[in-house]
């Protein structure tokens, strides 16, 4: 058990993330000494610092378990890490443009969302139970403090507290079941608690622990029916730190439910796959409907983002190989359809302030012709229709679920997405076709290359992205394997 | 015969803190402080169950996994406070019916 400390270069799996936490700690200190106020020089530091790691993963990243066995670094973890590191890149652009306006003008944010960034890199690298919890709690505490970052507001110190409460309930309810696992296996290890569970007899101490654990990485993805804090949380905290919400995060705790499910309880499939499936149907059936009432952008997307968990957990649920590579392709386009989604968003800014219902979207195809046709293509692509990325998200979830004999599965999340079209197309049809009121400003540079980045990688998925992507995505699965 | 007390009665009382700790944030009605205490309980009950499982198998990472746990605890319990000072300083209350901002 005891291994001895063979030197710096035996924790090369964990370059990294050491990079990214002392990059981290640095641009804190150099936030702390700046004589003058440096946001957004820290800002566009951190952005480099994301780039910088993305770079060395891909290009220089060893496979292998270190920390007594504490932390794993294969294809499947490379693959998610840039995904986050790609989120959380964008998410900081994203706040450049609005920074003043949101209370975000401030160098802790760039901070904050860099030991976030850590945490979820920990989050898909972890190898035991130990390391699942701080790698989590690394990622949660430092999201805490962003929702309420707009600290003179009511409505984000209000998704602060909602977010904390619920967050920390479905830690300890993490927890618990963490214990009951550790007490009925006598292993926090990953690798050996499948070992154990595979020797022994069905032990429904195993089987509350699991259930417990599901329960609690449930609230992080914002699957139903532990989806209550996201509408109100992604309604109260600022615009570009509910894009970070969406993004980054989702894709780091989804792929640490893919890696706990298969690395622990391979041999108890049958009992995990039957808690998928159901919050999976749960969340896109609930999803659909519920977004139909919404008049608040932030919330339809909040609903929206539920229902492509659930869409995405289609996928897990077949238990496969070909599953987790459709999960792996669904988190990589939902990623690029959010971000893009919500650069459209924040480039809508009047007198008023910035857009925040369906209303005050009217008439846009006339005053705003580019961001009404980008945001028309993102709802089409999150709609599921054919050319465009998210019509390949779906069919690969889907494929894996008729290839695991789910048909019933597969059937109610074909009816979900074509419910969920109504509420996306009502966007679409009051940009074109209801008479203007508001006139926005002219969008910032940055929001216009964002903007034109993920319409084109959505519009020209087949062509351009989608072969690799799914090449690299194959390699991520079989790493699991 | 005196009666031995043994792994079942240390998971029970882990239990029963765990259960009151979920229903003090779901039924409390008053007040967030007392909300931040349920979740400490969470913690606890957590804590004695890895420490029993810890003795009862004679393994030392239960008790490791429990100090973790103290540790961010703590900090939890930190940014908690914090945020439900601003959380003060913007509404003037802490009273659980006033966060109602946002409904749907």
């Amino acid at each position: 058990m005891v291994q001895e400390f063979a030197g710096f270069a035996s924790l090369a799996p964990a370059y990294p993330e050491m990079l990214l936490a002392v990059g981290a700690l640095a641009l804190l200190m150099i936030g702390v000494f700046a004589s003058k106020e440096i946001s957004t020089a820290i800002t566009g530091i951190a952005i480099g610092l994301f780039v910088a790691v993305a770079v060395l993963i891909v290009f220089q990243s060893s496979d292998g378990v270190i920390f007594s066995g504490g932390f794993i670094n294969d294809a499947f973890a490379r693959f998610m890490k840039v995904l986050v590191l790609t989120g959380s890149a964008f998410a900081l652009v994203l706040t450049v443009s609005s920074a003043s306006e949101n209370g975000l003008n401030k160098f802790e944010y760039p901070v904050l969302v860099v030991l976030a960034t850590v945490g979820m890199m920990m989050m898909i690298s972890a190898n035991d139970l130990m390391s699942l919890y701080v790698g989590l709690e690394l990622q949660s505490l430092a999201l805490y403090v962003v929702a309420a970052f707009k600290r003179d507001s009511g409505k984000a110190t209000e998704a602060g507290l909602k977010y904390f409460v619920l967050g920390a309930l479905s830690s300890g309810m993490l927890l618990y079941g963490a214990s009951l696992l550790y007490g009925f296996t006598g292993h926090t290890q990953l690798t050996e608690i499948a070992q154990a569970v595979a020797l022994g007899e069905r032990n429904p101490g195993v089987i509350f622990g699991l259930v417990f654990l599901l329960a609690g990485i449930a609230f992080k993805i914002s699957a139903v029916p532990f989806h209550m804090w996201t509408p109100d949380v992604y309604e109260g905290a600022p615009t570009p730190v509910t894009a970070f919400f969406a993004s980054a995060p989702k894709v780091a705790a989804m792929a640490l439910l893919i890696r706990v499910v298969f690395d622990a309880f391979e041999p108890i499939a049958r009992d995990w796959q039957q808690v998928v499936i159901f919050i999976s149907i749960a969340s896109m059936v609930l999803a659909s409907f519920a977004a139909i009432g919404q008049n608040n952008l932030k919330r339809l997307l909040a609903y929206s983002s539920i229902g492509h968990v659930g869409f995405a957990l289609v996928g897990l649920s077949a238990g496969s190989l070909v599953g987790v590579q459709g999960v792996s392709i669904y988190m990589a386009i939902y990623l690029t359809m959010t971000i893009g989604t919500f650069a459209c968003i924040l480039a809508l800014k009047n007198e008023d302030g910035y857009v925040e219902t369906i209303d005050d979207l009217a008439g846009l195809a006339r005053s705003r012709p580019f961001v009404a046709a980008i945001l028309a293509l993102f709802m089409f692509s999150l709609v599921g229709l054919p050319p465009l990325a998210g019509f390949f998200a779906k069919w690969q979830v889907f494929l894996a679920a008729i290839e695991a004999q789910l048909f019933v599965l597969a059937v109610i999340g074909m009816l979900a997405s074509a419910v969920s079209a109504f509420y996306y197309l009502r966007i679409i049809k009051v940009m074109y076709f209801d008479e203007p009121e508001a006139s926005y400003a002219a969008p910032a540079v940055e929001l216009n290359v964002v903007m034109a980045v993920t319409g084109f990688l959505v519009l020209s998925y087949y062509f351009t992205i989608g072969g690799p992507l799914t090449a690299w995505a194959q390699v991520a699965a079989n790493s699991l394997f | 015969m005196t009666p031995v007390i043994g792994l079942g009665h240390f998971l029970t009382v882990a239990a029963i803190l765990f259960t009151i700790g979920v229903f003090g944030i779901f039924l409390n009605r008053k007040n967030i402080i007392v909300i931040l205490m349920s979740i400490e309980l969470i913690l606890l009950a957590v804590n004695i169950n890895l420490v029993a499982f810890s003795a009862h198998l004679g393994d030392l990472v239960g008790q490791v996994f429990a100090l973790l746990i103290l540790t961010v605890a703590a900090a939890e319990a930190a940014i908690g406070l914090a945020i439900l000072v601003v959380f003060f300083r913007n509404r003037g209350s802490i009273a659980v019916d006033d966060v109602n901002m946002m409904k749907g």
